[in-house]
This record gives structure tokens, C-alpha cells and sequence, in this order.
């Protein structure tokens, strides 16, 4: 299943990318994709994403807009946004 | 209860935002507002330009969403929360927050947890120019602790 990834700030600058789609293995009864799912799909990568994405590393995830925790659902056409703590105002 | 959120790269006129809220509705009687300015320091080095980034849709949504919680705490009437995006100089306006109410009391507490919210949950960044390079700003734990005061 496909999803769309959104970089910003300073990991929009690591990566090196601002948005693309992403591919997760199909859900079956034994397998459901979730925020932890992705962010360990991305991490192995390795490189920038395995450093950047690390546990411990300071970063929130976005689904379809909504900040969520790690064991968020991610369904296909999902939005899904990574980005460091905001620091507006 | 009206919110209005706008995020844009142009200045804004406090003045012209406050009378255009008060106009014709007679049952405000304070009006609360906040502006944020660009400091020429920050952690200790001076600062030449600001870059201001945002989410575009989650910032509007999470801005409405923070107005709404306001007037769900406290008696008001208009929230309005404008924050410009792009380059921005030291002396420059970044955002305002203004609440109007019946009292003083519910504009000054909703416009403060308006600002402590966004500071933590509005999807904005900035990076800034100093002698040494550019470089992101980082969040700030105050902040934090800032915003979870209002959930005692």
C-alpha cells in the first residue's frame, strides 16, 4: 500500500526531500501498519533517516494532519508528516 | 464564538484588527491582545534574518482547533490569530493573538493560553541568520512547562 510522506523544517533539510510516496507492506489480519511500523521501515534505510529517526531522537508524526502517537493506525493515502518540535510564535 | 486564523507572509495592523472586531457589537467590553516580535538576539548571538516555515492545512486546523478549546474555558467572544510565514527581521511583527469578552478577565486568560498552546502545537519552525550560519531554532522546555500549566 502506498502512503505520502511529509518532511519539514530541519528533517526536510536532512532528508533532502519534501514530500514522496512511500510503500508499506499490504495489511492482513496479521499485520497492521502503524506510525512504529513506518518509522522502522524508514530507519532502515540507514543513513540519514536510520540517524534522524532514531529512538530518543526528538520528533513528532502527523497522520492526515492530526498529531499521533507510535501506535497509530496507517492506512493507504495517508498523509503522513515528520517533523521536528515546533518552535513558532 | 467567531475564530479567525489567518497565516500569511504580509505585516499586519493590530489596530485595524481590533476596531474591525469591535465594530457594531456593543456587548465587548475588553479586548486582549498579544503581538510577537523578531529579537535581534537569540541564545546569545545576534540575529540578521528569520525564515518562518509552516505545515500548510494542519496549521490553519491546529489554530482553529486552539480557539475553539479557548472558548470552551473561558466567555468569549472573537479569537483572531494571525502569524506570517516567510522572512522576517529583527523589529518585525510574527503573529498576534486578540480576544475579545464581556470582562477583562476571560480575554487576558484565553489570549495567554492561546499563545502557550501555539507555541507548542502550531506546526510553524523558524531558522534564523547569525554571524556563525544558519541554523533551526530548537524547542524550548520552557515552553513546555508553559503550556502545561493550563491542564492543572
Amino acid at each position: 500500500m502506498t502512503i505520502q510522506l511529509v518532511f519539514l523544517a530541519r528533517l526536510r533539510e536532512r532528508f533532502g526531500v519534501s514530500r514522496e510516496n512511500f510503500e508499506l507492506p499490504a495489511q492482513t489480519p496479521t499485520h497492521t501498519n502503524t506510525v512504529a511500523t513506518l518509522l522502522a521501515a524508514l530507519r532502515e534505510q540507514g543513513g540519514v533517516f536510520a540517524e534522524e529517526l532514531a529512538e530518543g531522537r526528538a520528533f513528532r508524526v502527523a497522520v492526515n494532519q492530526d498529531v499521533v502517537q507510535l501506535d497509530h493506525p496507517v492506512n493507504a493515502g495517508d498523509e503522513v508528516a515528520i517533523f521536528p518540535p515546533v518552535t513558532g510564535g | 464564538m467567531t475564530c479567525v486564523v489567518r497565516v500569511q507572509e504580509a505585516d499586519f495592523d493590530l489596530g485595524a484588527e481590533i476596531r474591525a472586531l469591535r465594530l457594531g457589537n456593543p456587548r465587548i467590553g475588553a479586548v486582549a491582545s498579544f503581538i510577537g516580535c523578531v529579537r535581534d538576539m537569540n541564545e546569545g548571538d545576534s540575529v540578521g534574518l528569520m525564515y518562518l516555515e509552516h505545515y500548510p492545512g494542519m496549521t490553519e486546523r491546529e489554530l482553529e482547533k486552539i480557539c475553539a478549546e479557548a472558548s470552551g474555558r473561558w466567555d468569549i467572544f472573537d479569537a483572531l490569530v494571525i502569524h506570517r510565514v516567510g522572512e522576517l527581521k529583527p523589529l518585525d511583527q510574527i503573529v498576534c493573538v486578540v480576544v475579545t469578552s464581556a470582562h477583562r478577565g476571560e480575554s487576558f486568560s484565553a489570549c495567554e493560553f492561546i499563545m502557550d498552546y501555539l507555541k507548542t502545537r502550531a506546526p510553524f519552525w523558524k531558522r534564523e541568520s547569525t554571524p556563525q550560519g544558519e541554523r533551526w531554532v530548537d524547542a524550548r522546555a520552557k515552553d513546555d512547562a508553559a503550556a502545561e500549566r493550563w491542564k492543572q
